[in-house]
């Protein structure tokens, strides 16, 4: 029998002095050198299940019951004191931000040496260590490099660091918490090598918490879904994302985008309950199509499936069945016909101050269609979209809208112009005003455009409402009260009651969930093909276009690099750079096809 | 880091007589003014632009408003021929732009005109008062200000524990209370009513030295330092409690580190810019106060002589007295902007 | 199942204006119940008193022999506080002398509170040129403490009330200004002030429309935070003889004429007075520090997640 590297049984961790729960009944285990996905959405519990390994809790959290081991030593019944030895030795820690976990007043050698000193001491070969260690990451190690504060380094390199820092010791366990968030798709896929590869040669156990289900593919054996503060389902990859016993982690699967876009995505509607407004029963189930009255009496007990794989669903057999019928075919969009340009963009070069950032670039929307602008960020995407909308008025060239010359910046342009091209933003969170109801929100563009007030507008506002799933209760609400697809979905409805020819949607998924992402590009999809819409879709993520666009656009470095039909760019790519960006993007299929 | 917990309240920091330059978001693009060097000589320049400015607004507010020095000084005694004689005396009737040119060329050489109450120079008037402040604003300095950072990172520390509860109330009601009123109440209990240890009122032999007179020292001091340790307390609260709840932090924590090595090496550096912000509040909050706490104990300070010289309407003493303070807290915020630069690393790299 | 019906399935939401939680929020707190009592009953006493007084305030108190008193008396049937600098009393003096340290310091914090925000939004908005210029022109009237600006403008024209609230008012502004900028510099970076310009909303409107709401919080604090100042510089100001001048019945001018009571054993013509000031402004910090929590509270509580 092989050792065991980590063991977490029944882990509860509760709100401060409260009863409520934010994880409970939390178990899984881990051989050397395995690597373990913890997935979940927000609000699932999976950051504070990461931390907890280490013995560490949030301010007002605490461990209210479990135990979890670590080479046979219960962690959580550990002293401060004890604690200190056991982290960075036998458990270390990678987190999401390294920009904000590396001290801005200390020098990098300081805090790489630092991690090596405080569990060996000064004796024996620190700077040989040291040296070990950058090596194993791929840094220099020259001593230029080693003054260098954090804000000094790349994102990708600051993560590197923080690898450093976590291999250093050979722990037994290391917990990585979405380390790569904000590093570019190429950075990523170098990060995520390195850690397999670390882990593979030192034998570490690995727990990867993230929300990024492709990732998880390519580097996990074994993967734990949580949902709402419990696990749901624990299993091997393959195993869980082909024949998947759990409704929430099929309607996962079915949410992630694939480059070969062959399945329709499917979102999920509503939102994970949060702690403390847990029904009884499944915590799933008000959101479940196999729901049954009886999900809605107690919370489903573990069971096993079949050899290493648990699910938590009165309705598991259920799920199998029909797990390996065929997911839904993606419905292709629609052929464009229309010859003139809706928005014909002419070598165009903007700047940001004094820093050039867009480099004679050519685009042409037509009318009815969906052109996707995709590139990584600091490609200019964003300023490209946003000079078309006159939001950046600082560029040189011409942007032609319907024919006729666009003046640049927004005050310059007429109501009617305005009125024609609508934005809706990234962050769903930023975007509407939290002091005003959606009402008022959503009745701005009304007043504004076509004069309209009182009742009229408020059907008005009813009717978009309607066509973005929203129901009128949602009116007299405050964006915090809201969800962050249900303000996405607001902001794209404040968009549409303009009646705008052309939409622009500045990476309007980035922000969300998974499962709220395929909602969203679905609900995009079916507004575009019902009302005709001009469609600028500009996105880092290469597979959300194959359903959405006809047409796309890569950019780097503030070029297009390639242009033209979405199926022939993503299958027969002719940039190099499209190519590579093609290769690097983690794909759940190919990890699946790989391992089978 | 996202959280899944719902938040909690933490303590705001409090403004008040804030930084008074803003620090530069961009490095500068011009050829003459790159680097450490030509931030420090950009701070510089704009401190003695403002200070430029003020002493203008101190001029126009004192020569151009209506209410003419020459008859508030000879009162009913002013005949018009006596008030001719003394506006040309006292050069009011230079054009205003040429005045202005005449006080700041004195201001430059040193030379102030002369007091209207004490007919003499006012440069006298003013240097034996300063030594008096100096003293008083020192030893309230060197007694608030290590206070002030014991007590805020000690209660940063033990947050929400019943010392750090005790502080915030107690920091929160003094530093609500006038200086006067502080030190009207210390007089009230130890000099003359409850206890009669101390004087009320300061009585001292002009020409010799503060530091002769130790009994003198003791209120106004006090009454200074409960006036702006509590203010400076909770500053430095807050930014250690930032500091202490801040990402490296945790991270160093994570790293299995020793609590002393994350208290020294990781947030100590990181404290080292807020504690010369609060040093520079808290001596530019002293400049201020004395004006008030040395007319409660008639201590001989240029607070007090400015006072005087208001009641007196002895206007060039006002504008000196105007032009000095003014000056000491231009230079307390400028040298706090440029410490603040070269401490942070961030900051440093920034520029060049 | 569509997001309507989830929708009409999930629990009912609080709905609650923004400014109502603020108010409970801050409520909700010992400290600001405490606040909010202290306040108002100084605010009492200096509105009301004057009707309760039994003296006029510039009366001088007679014994019940016709004789006049002397100075400083200790407490009687006649003046049941004692007497004042010449024998008025003190009761009714300190009825009386509220009213002006409370009105001036109110208008004074009015005017820079209104001048402040708006060039305070005026400022983070128009950010580059527009912004530097502004704030540097706040930052040299930031070079003079409260206190010595206002002294340095009554030496030249002399004590007067109006100069005093100009005086305080002006002082106010650049710090009210410096918080506002501050607060709304970053509402300006957020989407929503993007899409109300994209869609081509006036300056004007989004400004005060769609700025100011959302800068709320910090400015109930720094206004009612400033109250507290300017109540000690307008009380100082009276203390020092620049404020309403004798025989006219103030708090902070009481405190200065009474001190020679306290060398004969009649403290009240300056303890009532003292502890009226101290209490009015603990009283004001204690209900900005409620604020203040009640803000950072509601902040934290429904942040984006």
């Amino acid at each position: 029998m092989t050792d065991v590297a980590l063991e977490v049984e029944n882990l509860r961790v509760v709100l401060e002095n409260t009863e409520i729960d934010i994880v409970d009944d939390v178990s899984f285990s881990l051989v050397p050198g395995e690597i373990l996905g913890l997935v979940g959405e927000s609000g699932s519990g999976k950051t504070t299940v990461g931390l907890a390994i280490l013995g560490h809790s949030r301010r007002g959290a605490s461990f209210a019951g479990g135990s979890i081991r670590i080479a046979g030593e219960d962690v959580l019944a550990k002293s401060e004191a004890q604690l200190r030895s056991m982290r960075g030795r036998v458990v270390s820690y990678v987190p999401q931000d390294p920009a904000s976990a590396l001290n801005p007043a200390v020098r990098i050698e300081t805090q790489l040496n630092e991690t090596i000193q405080a569990h060996r001491g000064s004796n024996g070969d620190v700077r040989g260590r040291l040296n070990e260690m950058l090596a194993e990451v791929l840094l220099p190690q020259d001593k230029e490099f080693l003054r260098r504060y954090p804000h000094q380094l790349s994102g990708g390199q600051q993560q590197r660091v923080a690898l450093a820092m976590a291999f250093a010791n050979r722990p037994r366990v290391i917990v990585l918490d979405e380390p790569t968030t904000g590093l570019d798709v190429t950075t990523q896929a170098h990060v995520l090598a390195t850690v397999r590869d670390l882990c593979e040669a030192h034998g570490v156990a690995a727990v990867y918490v993230s929300h990024d289900l492709a990732v998880v593919a390519n580097l996990a054996s074994r993967v734990a879904v949580m949902y709402a503060g419990r696990v749901v389902e624990t299993g091997p990859t393959q195993t869980l994302f082909l024949r998947a016993a759990h409704p929430y982690t099929r309607r996962l699967v079915e949410a992630i985008p694939e480059l070969s876009g062959r399945h329709a995505l499917v979102g999920i509607p509503g939102t994970a309950p949060r702690s403390g407004h847990r029904p009884t029963g499944c915590f799933f189930a008000p959101r479940c199509t196999f729901a049954q009255p009886t999900c809605e009496l107690a919370l489903p007990p573990r069971e096993l499936v079949a050899g290493g794989h648990e699910v938590r669903c009165y309705r598991h057999e259920a799920v199998l069945q029909e797990s390996l019928a065929a997911r839904a075919a993606a419905t292709p969009p629609a052929e464009v016909k229309a010859a003139d340009g809706l928005v014909a963009v002419r070598g165009v070069q903007a700047s940001h101050g004094p820093r050039q950032v867009l480099f004679d670039v050519e685009l042409v929307v037509r009318p009815h269609e969906c052109v996707a602008l995709v590139g990584e960020s600091g490609s200019g995407k964003t300023t490209l979209a946003r000079c078309i909308a006159g939001l950046h008025a600082n560029y040189e060239g011409d942007i032609a809208f319907r024919g006729s010359q666009l003046p640049a910046g927004s005050r310059a342009r007429d109501r009617e112009t305005r009125r024609q091209i609508q934005y809706v933003f990234q962050s769903p969170y930023s975007s509407l005003n939290p002091r005003k109801t959606i009402e008022q929100i959503i009745g701005q563009p009304l007043r504004l455009f076509f004069d309209l007030g009182g009742s009229e507008a408020r059907s008005r506002m009813v009717d978009t409402l309607e066509t973005v799933q929203l129901g009128p209760s949602v009116l007299d609400r405050y964006p915090h009260h809201l969800s962050g697809g249900e303000r996405q979905r607001v902001a794209i409805a404040r968009a549409l009651v303009a009646s705008p020819q052309l939409l622009i949607c500045d990476e309007v998924t980035s922000a969300l969930d998974v499962s709220v992402q395929a909602a969203i590009v679905d609900l995009l999809a079916d507004l575009q093909r019902e009302l005709g819409l001009g469609l600028l879709f500009v996105t880092h993520n290469l597979a959300l276009i194959r359903t959405l666009a006809q047409e796309v656009a890569v950019m780097s470095e503030g070029r297009i690099v390639e242009r033209g039909l979405v199926d022939r760019v993503l299958d027969r790519p002719s940039a190099e750079y499209t190519r590579k960006l093609l290769s690097d993007t983690p794909s759940l299929e190919t990890a699946l096809a790989a391992a089978t | 880091m996202s959280s899944e917990l719902p938040g909690e309240a933490p303590e705001l920091l409090i403004e008040g007589p804030g930084p008074l330059l803003a620090l530069p978001s961009k490095p500068s693009r011009s050829r003459f003014f790159r680097g450490i060097p030509g931030f420090i000589a950009r701070r510089i320049l704009f401190g003695l632009l403002t200070l430029f400015i003020a002493s203008l607004i101190i001029f126009l507010a004192t020569e151009a408003l209506p209410g003419d020095a020459a008859r508030s000084i000879l009162g009913r005694n002013a005949t018009p021929d006596s008030l001719a004689a003394l506006r040309q005396q006292l050069g009011l009737n230079r054009p205003l732009v040429q005045q202005y040119t005449d006080w700041i060329k004195g201001v430059a050489t040193g030379d102030l005109g002369d007091s209207l109450a004490e007919q003499r120079p006012v440069t006298d008037v003013i240097g034996e008062r300063v030594v008096y402040s100096a003293f008083l604003m020192f030893l309230a300095a060197i007694i608030s200000f290590p206070l002030a950072l014991l007590i805020g990172v000690s209660s940063a520390r033990r947050r929400d524990g019943p010392f750090d509860h005790t502080t915030s109330i107690v920091s929160l009601g003094l530093a609500a209370l006038p200086e006067f009123i502080v030190g009207i109440a210390l007089v009230v209990i130890f000099a003359t009513t409850v206890f009669h240890w101390l004087p009320a009122v300061t009585i001292i032999d002009p020409g010799t030295p503060p530091w002769t007179h130790p009994k003198e020292l003791i209120l106004p001091t006090l009454t200074l330092v409960i006036a702006v340790t509590p203010y400076t307390v909770r500053i430095m609260r807050a930014s250690m409690v930032e500091i202490l709840e801040s990402d490296y932090v945790e991270m160093a924590r994570l790293k299995g580190l020793s609590e002393r090595v994350v208290m020294w090496r990781h947030a100590v550096p990181n404290a080292i810019a807020p504690t010369f912000q609060v040093m520079a509040i808290n001596l530019a909050y002293l400049a201020g106060g004395i004006v008030v706490v040395e007319s409660v104990f008639n201590y001989p300070g240029i607070g007090a002589g400015f006072v005087d010289a208001v009641h007196a309407r002895d206007m060039p003493v006002v504008q000196a007295l105007a032009l000095l303070i003014a000056a000491l807290y231009v230079v307390l915020n400028m040298l706090a902007d440029i410490a603040t630069i070269l401490v942070s690393p961030r900051l440093r790299t920034s520029l060049k | 199942m569509t997001e309507q019906a989830i929708a009409i399935a999930a629990p009912p939401v609080p709905r609650q204006r923004p400014w109502v939680l603020l108010l409970k929020g801050t409520w909700r707190q010992g400290r600001t119940k405490v606040g909010v009592l202290i306040v108002v009953a100084l605010v009492a006493i200096a509105g009301v008193g004057p009707f309760f007084a039994p003296y006029a305030p510039d009366a001088p108190v007679k014994h019940g022999n016709g004789e006049f008193a002397l100075p400083f008396e200790p407490p009687s049937s006649y003046a049941p506080l004692g007497t004042d600098n010449i024998g008025r009393d003190v009761l009714s003096r300190f009825l009386w002398g509220g009213r002006s340290v409370l009105a001036l310091s109110v208008l004074a914090t009015a005017l820079g509170a209104i001048l402040g925000i708006g060039v305070g939004l005026l400022a983070a908005y128009s950010r580059g040129m527009g912004d530097e210029v502004v704030m540097r022109a706040m930052d040299v009237v930031l070079a003079f403490p409260q206190l010595v600006f206002a002294l340095v403008l009554v030496a030249t024209v002399g004590p007067s009330l109006w100069l005093l609230v100009l005086a305080v008012g002006l002082t106010t502004m650049p710090r009210v200004a410096r918080v506002t900028r501050g607060a709304s510099l970053e509402v300006v970076e957020r989407d929503f002030i993007r899409a109300a310009e994209s869609i081509g909303l006036p300056k004007r409107k989004i400004l005060f429309g769609e700025i100011l709401p959302n800068v709320t919080s910090p400015l109930v604090v720094e206004v009612t935070l400033r109250l507290t100042f300017n109540i000690a510089v307008i009380a100082a100001l009276s203390f020092l003889g620049f404020g309403l001048q004798p025989p006219a019945a103030d708090w902070g001018l009481m405190v200065n004429e009474n001190r020679q009571g306290l060398l004969v054993g009649q403290p009240w013509g300056v303890l009532l007075p003292v502890i009226a000031i101290g209490l009015l402004t603990v009283g004001t910090s204690l209900i900005g520090d409620g604020f203040s929590r009640a803000a950072i509270g509601i902040e934290r509580g429904s942040g984006g997640d």
